[in-house]
């Protein structure tokens, strides 16, 4: 088999990651913190339509998965369980570089419904990257035993995405989540998503950070994205988008 | 820092401290905000491991253990 990954900015594109004997019309990433049974979401959706193995040159495993839904083929991307995206570890670079530079159709970020507060950094991390995402709300069993309710339609309209309860072992919520991927992968719903405010000061730079960077090539990632890595002083992501821009012009050439 | 500051290090183990800074750059920085702690947020120091290095903390829901030259760069106001 090719391989399917190249690390940090290489060109890797949707159709890398679909087999070749099926036609695929979606491929959705799977994000989320460990622990949030991502990976019971992942096998309850895809069954036993896997693929395992390691994201070529580094030594993190990854799964494919395929499911059809509504007359859709979907592939089913299992990213590795992150806390950010800020790449810290090479677990959090593959995240990132496949949702910024794969640029799925979809991104489900799982999030443990007893332990919220600290699964939305992640959930705000991909909003800024990508609007077409949705939050599978996991756990929500677990949740209820221990007395939490979770208001999942206040929770939607603040993050401005569809947010879907499920229990994934008992197979709870699974059909919305489907519909829901869906419909965001269609485009039939187009999510508004509310991106985080920061300081006036910021926003001022942010803001001039945009219009300059209107002039270059940014590989269709979002500029505000862009903008913050550059405040923030990432020098990983800024060497992502220019081996990234030089894979694509190459391949053009 | 100021005299009667506390860092989560220092904080004793059973007491709770809200976090009013991280005293740290890059990508140190960058990782402890990504566990949650950013200012504001409550942190319960839990357990101390038996060499007295590393300390496990409860962070918005889930216990995080910490090195003290990670939990030094975290400032706390003590609540008790």
């Amino acid at each position: 088999m090719k391989p399917i990954y190249r690390p940090s900015g290489a060109l890797i594109t949707k159709a890398d990651f679909v087999p070749t004997h099926i036609t695929a019309d979606y491929v959705i990433g799977l994000a989320g913190n460990p622990n949030t049974g991502k990976s019971t979401v992942f096998n309850t959706l895809t069954g036993l339509n896997q693929h395992t193995g390691n994201w070529p040159g580094k030594t993190v495993s990854q799964a494919r998965g395929f499911y059809r839904h509504q007359g859709k083929n979907v592939i089913l991307v299992d990213l590795p369980g992150t806390y950010s995206l800020l790449a810290n570890s090479i677990e959090e670079e593959v995240a990132r570089d496949f949702i910024c530079f794969a640029k799925p159709h979809a991104t489900v970020v799982v999030v443990d419904a007893t332990c919220l507060e600290r699964n939305l950094n992640l959930v705000l991390q991909v909003l800024e990257i990508t609007p077409r995402t949705l939050v599978c709300l996991n756990l929500v069993d677990e949740a209820e035993r221990k007395g939490l309710h979770i208001d999942v339609g206040g929770l939607s309209d603040e993050l401005g995405i569809p947010v879907v309860p499920t229990a994934a072992r008992s197979g709870r919520g699974m059909t919305l989540l489907k519909d829901s991927i869906n419909n965001i992968a269609s485009g039939e719903h187009a999510t508004q998503p509310r991106p985080v405010r920061y300081l006036g000061s910021l926003e001022n730079a942010i803001g001039r950070l945009e219009t300059y960077l209107e002039q270059v090539y940014t590989n269709g990632l979002s500029k505000r994205w862009v903008a913050l890595r550059l405040l923030e002083g990432d020098s990983t992501i800024i060497q992502a988008i220019h081996n990234h821009s030089l894979a694509v012009t190459q391949q053009e050439g | 820092m100021k005299e009667g500051d506390y860092t989560l290090a220092r904080l004793p183990i059973g007491s709770k401290g809200i976090v009013v800074g991280v005293e740290a750059t890059g990508s140190t920085r960058r990782r402890l905000l990504d566990l949650g702690l950013v200012p504001g947020t409550v942190v319960e120091a839990i357990r101390r491991s038996p060499l007295g290095d590393p300390t496990a903390f409860g962070i918005r829901g889930a216990i995080v253990a910490l090195r003290e030259e990670d939990g030094d760069v975290v400032l706390v106001r003590p609540l008790w």
